[in-house]
């Protein structure tokens, strides 16, 4: 069953990015896919703390402390960046400007409810940021995440078991074994990775998928 | 003549009274008012109520008054940080309340209570943990929840350059809650790494207008900036970098 590995899933998000968009990197994995947007496409990267027109990372000894990406790391700004308050930034987001996000998750809900701010475990220290304006903001939110926890539980779910970050809000789900729609009505299998088929993939997670929409009866 | 220039730090944050609310700027490290912190640390008020996006990074700044016990309660969006250790410690102790706030819709917050809004209603947050005890209501068939402004006695802002009026700009994406923080509080003291004539910045450049400010600190240029250039040489934090290049690389990488 050999799928994608993080580094080839986060090329395959890049694929579907198209020139024009204004784009969120969620922190943490996400990011990755910056690493493949192609350099001739004009691609505009959207940091929450205030700039549009993120570019990579400085070289050493040009770090600069007072520009920064939401994940508080050192960035560059790209001719043609804007920078932007608080405020505005985040009306940017919640105004349906942004084309796409890019989240991780701990859990997806067939419904397209994500959790990815808050494991609920008593006593941790809770932290929210941006996760859930960027969770409803964005025209279209797009889930970075595995199949399977370590554990090898289905992070695609009937019902999340984590605290929500957004209700129905998640458009599409990429893991390294399969891409996801959320259609409205239950999942949508868009792509299989590997060996994987539609059967499988019900196997894995529990639930039940439709097929593929140009490719039907896959299963 | 307006002169709204203090000549030092401890100038700028005197008044401020045991119980206050103030907000502080920043986002992490950047644009995080330092200098006032300390003057603030030093001044001595306490019992105080801190609206900021972080709860401190490190042992300086935010961190450095929240170990000094001054701090009653926090508002913020994202206190959990690797380098959050003091106000994690006093929070698992129940020494700091939290109120725990959406990053944009805190954001708005401020800048409702700037901006003269009664309360607004806001998408962000419906059908999640944050959306307890908040009224719901369903307008062209989406979800808001209704969120009231957050005003300060005292705004601690840090921006670039400023003139004896109050009119500021700021750096890069260290204007992060600079401008709407401004709007928010009673008394907005703002450091500036130099402060410049009257007429030296371009109008069209202006991010805060100096109606919202009350007193302004010049506190010096920080180490990656020479006579308004930037020169480098630190790392994210702001640390100089060693000599030799091989470990200038690793501060970088930091």
């Amino acid at each position: 069953m050999t799928g994608l590995s993080r580094d080839e899933l986060a090329r395959r998000i890049a694929a579907d990015i198209p020139e024009g968009a204004y784009v969120n990197l969620g922190i943490g994995a996400p990011t990755l896919v910056a690493n493949h947007l192609p350099q001739d496409l004009e691609i505009i990267l959207h940091t929450e703390n205030g700039l549009l027109g993120m570019g990579p990372a400085p070289e050493p000894g040009r770090v600069d402390p007072d520009l920064i990406n939401a994940g508080k790391q050192p960035v560059t700004a790209l001719p043609g960046a804007a920078y932007f308050h608080h405020a505005d930034s985040f009306g940017m987001m919640r105004g349906g400007h942004l084309d796409i996000c890019v989240l991780g998750a701990f859990q997806v809900s067939e419904q397209g409810d994500l959790a990815n701010w808050s494991t609920g475990e008593p006593g941790a220290i809770p932290a929210v940021g941006g996760a859930m304006d960027l969770a409803i903001g964005a025209k279209q939110v797009f889930v970075m995440t595995d199949l399977l926890t370590r554990d090898g539980a289905s992070k695609i779910v009937a019902e999340c078991t984590y605290p929500l970050t957004g209700v129905a809000c998640v458009s599409r789900i990429y893991t390294g074994d399969a891409v996801f729609d959320v259609t409205g009505e239950g999942l949508r299998v868009r792509e299989v990775f590997g060996e994987h088929t539609v059967a499988s993939l019900e196997k894995l997670t529990g639930l039940t998928l439709q097929a593929p929409a140009e490719q039907g009866g896959s299963r | 003549m307006i002169d709204k220039t203090v000549a030092g730090t401890a100038e700028a944050v005197a008044g401020i009274a045991d119980g206050s609310t103030v907000m502080i700027g920043g986002f992490g490290r950047a644009g995080q008012p330092v200098e006032l912190i300390d003057a603030l640390i030093e001044q001595g008020a306490g019992d105080l109520t801190i609206v900021s996006n972080n709860a401190g990074n490190g042992d300086t700044g935010i961190a450095a008054l929240l170990a000094e016990g001054r701090v009653r309660k926090v508002i913020c969006s994202f206190p959990r940080q690797h380098d959050s250790w003091v106000f994690d410690r006093l929070y698992r102790a129940g020494e700091l309340e939290l109120e725990l706030v959406p990053q944009g819709n805190l954001a708005e917050r401020i800048r409702a209570a700037g901006a003269g809004i009664g309360a607004f209603y806001s998408p962000t947050g419906v059908g999640t943990l944050l959306a307890e005890g908040k009224e719901e209501r369903t307008i062209d068939g989406r979800r808001y929840l209704l969120e009231h402004p957050i005003r300060a006695d005292v705004a601690l802002v840090a921006a670039y350059r400023g003139d004896r009026w109050g009119n500021l700009v700021y750096r890069e994406t260290a204007r992060n809650f600079g401008p709407i923080m401004s709007a928010a509080a009673t008394t907005t003291v703002v450091q500036v790494d130099e402060l410049v004539e009257l007429g030296a910045l371009d109008p069209e450049s202006v991010a805060t207008p100096g109606i919202h400010v009350d007193r302004v600190v010049a506190v010096g240029y920080r180490p990656w900036i020479d006579e308004g250039r930037f020169v480098g040489g630190v790392d994210v934090n702001g640390s100089p970098l060693e000599q030799s290049p091989e470990s200038s690389v690793a501060g970088a990488a930091r």
